[in-house]
């Protein structure tokens, strides 16, 4: 167990050393000059230079890697060519909101795609079945931006014209300072959120607990005489949660790297909007930390679901 | 009073392709306290029947009525059945590494029976388990509660599976196929173990099985079924002894076991038909060798005063069983020069594992063998004894770890690209499992053609011919050149892959299990093909399968495997005769043939009924 995890762990910061490599990489043959998005476009060559000196440009480029992967292995991003704010910083102070958007989101999307699926699979070809796979159905092929509209046209708009207000526009209250208003904020980006993965999550649920509703010891289970209930739940969906669970860290670890549609429509300051800023401004420093952020919760998902799996299936162990 | 009095029992399942009747008008009696074997080939209806029965097929239509103790199982709502089965009756399935929930342990999931149906104490069913475990054969049972299905072999998984069947010690045990997905040592130590409890604890057993001579060893009486129709039923000592329904007749017969080693199998022609259907008259009637005109109207149901009864027109016709004579087949294997040669072969593979660190496994383990011209050599072992890896290393699919194979004088180390290529053409195999093995998407045409394609050696209009011959020499239709495999069944496809094999005219061939995947009957046609092959071809062939009576009957040498080492090689009928190593011993004890049918000529016939229901 020891020798996996160790093994893991350096598989996961060679991961991270590839990555930070292509980042930079493409930061040195990125057409545009660094020091010119810093000091401004009609400054004069001498400041330019001198900017170049400042910021470390004029070095050779491995020890400009080095350097910055030994800061960055001590959370030290760099600063925002724009404002000189340290980028960790920067993206410290837009965690929580994504965070916030994405784990609301998750028990938002299982609490609806879950139950819908096991409906379904335990329904196959009957009405429940076929609401079930409209629901799916609509929840892919609705673009994200649409429903979040539509979700603050409904319940935003409609009762303020009304004179009364439902649920804000948008913006973020810190859970620690007001949980309820907090919740009250993101309830609208929650829902666009679960309804666009509940239906990925529907269409698993069901596929599998089907397949898994099949199998042989599903027939063992019934012969022993377990009502319906105690099978599909404790049998079924036991088999199931696995390929639940791989789906799911792959779905929170990307979206931890940054929810951009429904950061935007909703006007939340979270990771996504500073990366759809930071691209604007072309502020590499913030791209580079953005991406290797994102990188960072992809490897961590990951062996967080490895390690959920081995619990999971005794074969594994 | 008997335990169960089925009375025409109908089974409808509705598909998409139509309605499968999967039983007609079935009745049969079960005394309390004895084993009633149900028999058939795969589509016969037998699991479908038992299933249904139980409530496990939510879909299926069921006409009839069903007595258990005295009450109608049909005639019981959902929850009545879910009551009582587990309490009892219990169910005893098939393969044991599906039929155990991966996720649980096994003590979990025998408690789960004892939770469901009493209430007691987890501390009390657990000890209740391991008690159980204990009595069914698996040693330090309250140790090994907490492990799981995986940490188990196939023969530790079964009988955990009838400790569960057996937890609340119910009267009735429906055994599906309980031994089928066995090694046969191990085969009959599960059938010992569940006839001794059975008598213990005076449990009644229902089993089916396609395995006729074991049926024929364990069960006091038995049905035959086909095509969801009882052709016979009777005790065991009438329908194996003197078979009166010719398609039971045929059964025993297709036996390898039964025929001696140079005669050709008495196989049954044709496959069974489709359940969709609803036949005019006698449902064996296409296929059977005493067909008549009466034939097209429905048979009566004759009952004989040894208690055996049979759905046919004709009491039974003594006819000669004894007819057919052939000639020895003429290999002086001693004197030729062998085609492989095998000298201190080895084999390793290294294991990669997520956790543990990377073992190595030896399959094979030092073996020397020559393949002679002209000789088909038997390979016999039970699963994981590495004949299977043997075969692959002689064709060349994957390389020995140490040792020499000779093949022909070139040494398989030692060739080159060019060479392997040529080398390959001489040698084919023909795969165990004819579903698995051919590209579904491709044409029976080109899947044969394909060898002959590769190596250049024909084209276009030649191909196409050639392709036709080779498939008329198996005995398919070479109209059939355009269809896909799934249009196909079995039998059928198997000669596919002997097609394709043959195609290059090579001069070894490898047959890795070809007949374990299929029904008797069909099995019965695939060997003849192969032996005819092999006599008008004269090829050389290495002939592998855990089944001792298949290879008795194809073999002229028998190599007897175990832990990937040759423990014993002689004449096919030496092997028999007199084996000399223990492990042959045991093999050949635990392998049931059925009795060689008399011919039943002193029956007497009591009653003719017209069958009930029959349209």
């Amino acid at each position: 167990m020891i020798a996996f995890l160790i093994k893991r762990l350096t598989f996961g910061v060679f991961v991270l050393l590839s990555l930070s490599l292509f980042v930079f990489f493409l930061f040195f043959v990125a057409p545009g000059d660094p020091a010119r998005v810093v000091a401004g476009d009609k400054a004069p060559e001498a400041q330019l230079q001198q900017v170049r000196e400042n910021l470390g440009l004029d070095r050779p480029m491995p020890e400009q890697y080095l350097r910055f992967v030994t800061r960055a292995a001590q959370g030290d991003l760099g600063f925002s060519y724009r404002n000189r704010q340290p980028v960790t910083d920067l993206i410290m102070r837009r965690i929580p909101v994504t965070v916030s958007l994405v784990f609301g989101g998750v028990l938002f999307w299982l609490a609806l795609g879950v139950p819908i699926g096991i409906i379904s699979a335990r329904n196959p070809g009957t009405w429940k079945d076929r609401l079930g796979q409209v629901f799916i159905l609509l929840g892919l092929s609705f673009p994200t931006f649409v429903l979040g509209m539509l979700a603050l046209y409904t319940l935003y708009f409609l009762p303020r014209t009304a004179g009364f207000t439902l649920f804000p526009p948008g913006g973020y209250a810190p859970f620690l300072e007001n949980p309820a208003k907090w919740a009250w904020h993101l309830a609208l980006p929650w829902t666009t959120l679960a309804l666009v993965v509940a239906a990925i999550y529907a269409r698993l649920t069901r596929g599998q607990l089907l397949q898994v509703l099949g199998e042989d010891y599903i027939r063992t289970a019934r012969a022993k005489g377990l009502t319906e209930r105690r099978v599909v739940y404790r049998h079924g969906m036991r088999a199931t949660l696995t390929p639940l669970v791989t789906q799911l860290g792959a779905d929170i670890a990307v979206l931890l790297g940054g929810v951009i549609v429904i950061e935007q429509v909703f006007g939340l300051q979270g990771v996504g909007a500073l990366a759809v800023q930071a691209v604007q401004n072309q502020d590499r420093p913030i791209i580079i930390g953005v991406v290797m952020l994102g990188g960072l919760f992809i490897v961590t998902t990951n062996l967080i679901v490895d390690l959920l799996y081995a619990a999971l299936d005794p074969r594994v162990r | 009073m008997p335990l169960i009095e089925a009375r025409n029992i109908s089974i409808r399942i509705p598909t998409e392709d139509g309605v499968v009747h999967a039983a007609r008008n079935l009745s049969f009696t079960v005394e309390a306290g004895s084993l009633f074997g149900i028999a058939g080939e795969s589509g016969s209806g037998k699991s479908v029947l038992i299933q249904a029965i139980m409530g496990l097929l939510p879909q299926a239509e069921i006409e009839g009525e069903c007595l258990f103790q005295g009450q109608d199982l049909l005639a019981m709502s959902q929850e009545e059945l879910r009551a009582l089965r587990g309490r009892q009756i219990g169910m005893v399935f098939q393969d044991p590494l599906s039929s155990l929930h991966p996720y649980y342990s096994i003590g979990r999931q025998i408690t789960e029976v004892i939770h469901t149906h009493e209430d007691v104490s987890n501390a009390e069913a657990r000890r209740r388990a391991a008690e159980m475990l204990e009595k069914v054969g698996i040693v330090n049972a309250a140790a090994r509660l907490d492990d799981f299905p995986h940490q188990f072999s196939g023969g530790m998984r079964q009988r955990v599976m009838i400790a569960m069947a057996l937890i609340l010690e119910p009267p009735l045990i429906f055994a599906d196929e309980p031994t089928t997905a066995l090694d046969v040592t191990v085969q009959a130590q599960i059938m010992e173990l569940l006839k001794r409890m059975c008598d213990e604890l005076g449990v009644t057993i229902v089993m089916i099985t396609h395995d006729l001579g074991l049926l024929s060893s364990v069960a006091d009486r038995v049905m035959i079924l086909y095509a969801g129709h009882r052709l016979e039923l009777g005790p065991a000592s009438a329908v194996f002894g003197t078979p009166t329904h010719p398609y039971t007749q045929g059964l025993l017969l297709s036996s390898p076991g039964i025929s001696g080693p140079d005669e050709p199998l008495m196989s049954i022609p044709g496959r069974p038909p489709s359940l969709l259907t609803t036949p005019r008259g006698c449902i064996f009637a296409p296929r059977c060798p005493q067909v008549q005109e009466i034939c097209r109207t429905p048979p009566p149901v004759r009952e004989y005063a040894d208690g055996s009864a049979a759905l046919c027109h004709f009491e039974p016709v003594p006819h000669d069983m004894e007819a057919l004579s052939h000639a020895h087949r003429a290999t002086d294997a001693t004197e030729a020069a062998p085609l492989v040669s095998i000298r201190g072969l080895t084999k390793t593979y290294r294991i990669a594992s997520g956790f543990a660190r990377t073992r190595e496994l030896q399959v094979i383990k030092g073996i020397d063998l020559d393949v002679i011209r002209g000789e088909t050599l038997g390979l016999v072992g039970e699963s994981g004894c590495g004949k299977s890896t043997l075969a692959r290393i002689v064709a060349g699919l994957e390389p020995a770890t140490g040792g020499e194979v000779d093949f022909d004088g070139s040494r398989l180390s030692d060739v080159s690209g060019r060479e392997w290529r040529e080398l390959r053409k001489r040698v084919q195999i023909v795969f165990q499992d004819p579903y698995g093995s051919l590209n579904p998407r491709r044409r029976v045409g080109a899947i044969i053609g394909a060898p002959l394609k590769i190596h250049g050696l024909a084209q276009g209009g030649a191909l196409k011919d050639e392709v036709r011959r080779l498939m008329g020499l198996v005995g398919l239709n070479p109209e059939h050149y355009n269809r896909f495999p799934n249009e196909f069944s079995g039998g059928q496809r198997q000669r596919i892959g002997i097609a394709r094999a043959l195609a290059l005219k090579p001069d070894l061939m490898i047959f890795d299990e070809p007949v374990s995947a299929l029904d008797v009957s069909i099995q019965a046609q695939i060997l003849n093909l192969i032996r005819e092959l092999q006599e008008e071809l004269n090829l050389t062939s290495l002939f592998i399968s855990h089944d001792l009576t298949v290879v008795r009957h194809m073999c002229d040498r028998i190599a007897v495997m175990n832990g990937g080492r040759i423990i014993e090689l002689e004449e096919a009928g030496m092997i028999f005769a007199a084996p000399r190593k223990d492990y042959t011993r045991t093999l050949l004890a635990a392998s049931h043939v059925p009795p060689r049918p008399a011919a039943p000529d002193h029956r007497k016939l009591i009653a003719t009924l017209p069958q009930q229901g029959a349209v």
